[in-house]
């Protein structure tokens, strides 16, 4: 007897479907599973077996061939076992189940016959739509994410034993409640009101969230800079439902999206000590790496100069792309990255910066180490904020304003950049063409001609310094760029060398 | 005008220091080279008997070999000129001093010695090891004084001899002494800096093309570098430092010494400030070292000096006060954050403050604080 189900393996943050297709025909007594299995896939023959055997169902003693097809696809994670176990009762005639190969199974199964989440279950749940399956059968725990997707049934079951009932029409579970996805970030979230004194560092955080440039503190050890990029997740703008889709569905690939999304914008903080893999994704299978995981947030490297060479460099096209391209040896994945890069760095090796009587750098060690800090991604950074230790009067002064009213002007900020290049678009983004496009006073524009004839500015830093100030307006609210804030975007606008 | 010549006795002298290099070094170690060029005054046979004894006989034989064709083809490869004490465009500066170098070898333009008085030429010199401060007032003396027609010499070392000859190239003349052939770049990662000085000036040595430095060859220059200008300055240096080497020898030969005065906190500023209490003139910019050269009022440097804003003002009091980030800028003045900003932004572009890489300010020395005379 022949039974055929649809399941899928996770590659990236995608759903490959998979036909697994059981035949059960006399002969000795075997088990065998072809297709490209990882050993993941492979050890699901015991478990299939003991799950069968202890949820009271028999296991076949026939000769058992499992074929996951397309047979050139590398199936890897154990969330097949589920489907195999489907099929396998089917093509036994132990389960009558006519509409098997409409639907789509996915789920891990425990010895006993239970059932365990999966990663990606979001991502499977609108793979079978786009298939045409019918419904998707899932672990319990893996219902809610799933039942994000619209448009396919999701039924959520706790254990293989329930499956003759569930065939037979005599159970029948309500879909779940999908996820909350929550767009805001959540109360008690740490809050720009901690942020105390320091007022061009708190405006240098404005402008960046509000035109989604990149930003690089440098300022000694304990100064606010790790406090101050925790916080920019409270003042950018709330997702969109299609944005927060867009981060439960990697976050469920990667089976981070336990309980909910954590709330509103990601902010990731690798360890310097990350690999240039680990930063943008790779491995076999692929695996998305710490870029995609800030998709639509914030990522924060925190001393960026030990930062190894080759991972800072591998940034590059993602930044500027919005997107990695993973090539492997299977084939290209190409897995979302729409981040805002902030980092962090000391001025001096020993921190304490070169204006500090007490700096035990030497000169050349101070040029090397700015060297690698112009090195490091210096095209790709839009502000330069230094930041300083705040005084004892700052510290225990008043709080700052909170994130909420900042993120009003921000989000109004952000309106007017949607209104003017489109929605979902910022500043930073702007082409060239389009920056050079920008409404600038005559005052402003002579003002960018002066520092241009006069440092020998690069045509990249010109239009650097026009989104800066164009973002700038647009926080003021102004129809074209004024003179003040075409000097303060000079002055945040990052020093060459 | 004079032709860059030298003698074939002369020239020889030079390899002869070049092969003399480490037997030299052996001898001249301890009191580092304090002592190289009191040994510079001997003789070619003591100099070798000195340093040399168990070498002597074939050294003095090898380098008397050398033909003259050779040491010029040598020149003339690395694109180096020489001029010796018997010819014409040996500056006469050079002459006043007893351990005064046989011939000079030199790179890039050869008329800027030609004729060069000592009140002609100012020899800015400090630690390699200097401050951001040090560093800025370098620049700043090495542009105006160029600008103002003098030849700014120094030795193109890391630090305050970089940043003045940074300065100079860009508004005129400037001649570095180096302590290993004059072909050489040294150190390495001024190559840039060195192939700009061969372009707008000079770079000249006592050392044949290749030679490479010894730790008592930077004294050696040094005596150059302190024969050649009618004044030494020293902007930053510590209180045991080669620099001071250089205004010893200075004083010895009767130039002018003069000393920025810094922080007496700061160790940078050790000798200088040393300096000053023993009687250097004080050097605050540009002007003072004309004044000191020249005679007072001599030579005006004009320096526009628009009148400021309130804001740019209390923007620029604070920075000078010792603020360095916009943050603290912001906080010293009251001003907000983004107004704080665009005020540093204006001063930056006028030219009263330089950003640093990392974003911290510090104040030029146009028009800066306290221009009564002294």
């Amino acid at each position: 007897m022949l039974a055929t189900a649809r399941t899928f393996t996770l590659d990236g943050i995608s759903a490959r479907p998979v036909r697994v297709e059981v035949d059960v025909h006399r002969g000795l007594p075997n088990f065998t599973i072809v297709g490209l299995p990882d050993a993941a896939v492979r050890e699901a023959r015991e478990r299939v077996r003991a799950a069968l055997v202890n949820c009271g169902f028999e296991f076949p003693l026939r000769r058992i061939v499992v074929n996951l097809a397309p047979a050139s696809l590398r199936k890897a994670g154990p969330g097949m076992d589920l489907a195999i176990a489907a099929a396998l009762l089917s093509a036994s005639g132990q389960l009558e189940w006519e509409g098997l190969a409409q639907m789509a199974l996915a789920g891990e199964l425990a010895l006993d016959g239970s059932t365990r989440a999966v990663q990606g279950a979001l991502a499977m749940a609108e793979a079978a739509r786009e298939g045409g399956a019918q419904a998707i059968l899932l672990p319990a725990e893996n219902g809610p994410e799933a039942a994000l997707a619209d448009g396919i049934g999701v039924v959520g079951v706790e254990a293989l034993g329930q499956l003759p009932a569930l065939v037979a029409g005599e159970w029948d579970p309500p879909r779940p409640r999908p996820l909350p996805l929550q767009l805001d970030p959540p109360p008690g979230a740490p809050d720009l009101a901690d942020l105390r004194g320091q007022p061009h560092l708190r405006h240098a955080l404005e402008v960046a969230a509000a035109g989604g440039h990149s930003l690089l503190m440098i300022g000694p050890p304990g100064a606010g800079k790790s406090l101050a990029a925790s916080r920019l997740p409270s003042i950018l703008p709330p997702l969109s439902p299609g944005e927060a889709l867009e981060v439960a569905r990697i976050a469920s690939a990667c089976g981070r999206l336990g309980a909910g999304l954590a709330g509103g914008k990601p902010f990731r903080a690798p360890h310097h000590t990350i690999s240039a893999a680990g930063l943008i994704g790779g491995g076999s299978p692929p695996r998305p790496g710490e870029v995609t995981l800030a998709h639509r947030g914030v990522l924060f490297l925190d001393e960026l100069c030990e930062f190894r060479r080759d991972a800072l460099e591998a940034l590059r096209a993602p930044l500027e792309t919005g997107g990695v391209l993973i090539s492997r040896a299977g084939g290209q994945r190409s897995l979302p990255c729409r981040f805002m890069l902030v980092a962090a760095a000391n001025p001096c090796p020993c921190g304490r910066g070169e204006i500090d009587p007490d700096c035990s750098c030497a000169p050349y060690e101070v040029q090397r180490y700015q060297g690698k800090l112009s090195g490091a991604l210096a095209d790709r950074i839009d502000i330069l904020a230094a930041v300083r230790q705040p005084s004892a009067a700052e510290i225990s002064g008043a709080p700052g304003e909170p994130s909420a009213t900042v993120r009003e002007r921000i989000c109004a900020a952000r309106e007017r950049q949607e209104s003017r290049l489109g929605a979902g678009r910022c500043n930073a983004e702007m082409t060239p063409a389009e920056a050079r496009a920008c409404p600038v006073s005559a005052k402003a524009a002579a003002l960018l001609a002066d520092l241009y004839a006069r440092q020998r500015l690069s045509g990249r830093a010109h239009d650097r310094a026009l989104r800066l100030a164009q973002t700038i307006a647009d926080l003021a609210g102004a129809e074209e760029i004024g003179e003040e804030q075409m000097a303060q975007a000079l002055q945040m606008r990052r020093r060459d060398g | 005008m004079a032709e860059p010549t030298a003698c074939v006795a002369c020239l020889r002298r030079a390899w002869l220091l070049a092969a003399l290099g480490p037997y030299v070094e052996r001898i001249a170690t301890g009191e580092v080279g304090s002592r190289s060029p009191e040994l510079l005054r001997l003789s070619n046979e003591e100099l070798v008997e000195v340093s040399a004894p168990k070498v002597a006989a074939q050294l003095l034989a090898r380098i008397e070999a050398l033909p003259e064709e050779r040491l010029l083809e040598e020149l003339l490869l690395a694109e180096c000129w020489a001029c010796c004490r018997h010819g014409d465009l040996y500056p006469d500066s050079l002459r006043d001093a007893a351990d005064a170098p046989w011939a000079l070898i030199g790179r890039g333009d050869s008329r800027l010695l030609d004729g060069l008085e000592p009140f002609e030429a100012v020899t800015i010199v400090g630690a390699r090891r200097a401050t951001s401060y040090g560093r800025e007032i370098a620049r700043e003396l090495g542009r105006e004084l160029a600008a103002a027609g003098m030849v700014v010499v120094s030795g193109l070392a890391f630090g305050i001899d970089g940043c003045a000859h940074r300065g100079a190239v860009d508004a005129g003349r400037t001649i570095a002494v180096l302590g290993c052939g004059p072909d050489v770049p040294y150190p390495a990662s001024h190559r840039s800096l060195w192939r700009r000085v061969c372009e707008v000036g000079a770079v000249i040595s006592e050392f044949p093309p290749g030679s490479t430095p010894w730790r008592w060859t930077f004294p050696a220059r040094n005596r150059i570098m302190a024969a050649l200008a009618g004044m030494t300055v020293v902007v930053e240096a510590a209180t045991r430092s080669g620099s001071l080497i250089t205004t010893d020898l200075a004083a010895d030969l009767g130039r002018d010494l003069g000393a920025v005065p810094g922080p007496v906190t700061s160790r940078a500023s050790a000798g200088p400030n040393g300096l000053l209490a023993s009687g250097a003139h004080v050097i605050r910019d540009a002007q003072d070292v004309l004044d000191a050269m020249l005679g007072p009022g001599r030579k005006r440097i004009e320096r526009p000096t628009p009148a400021l804003d309130p804001e740019l003002q209390a923007a620029l009091t604070a920075v000078e006060s010792g603020e360095s980030s916009c943050d603290a800028v912001a906080t010293a003045t009251g001003l907000s954050g983004p107004a704080a900003a665009a005020a540093l932004a204006r001063l930056e572009l006028l030219g009263y403050l330089t950003c640093s890489s990392v974003g911290t300010y510090s104040r030029t020395l146009l028009s800066s604080a306290s221009r009564e005379p002294l």
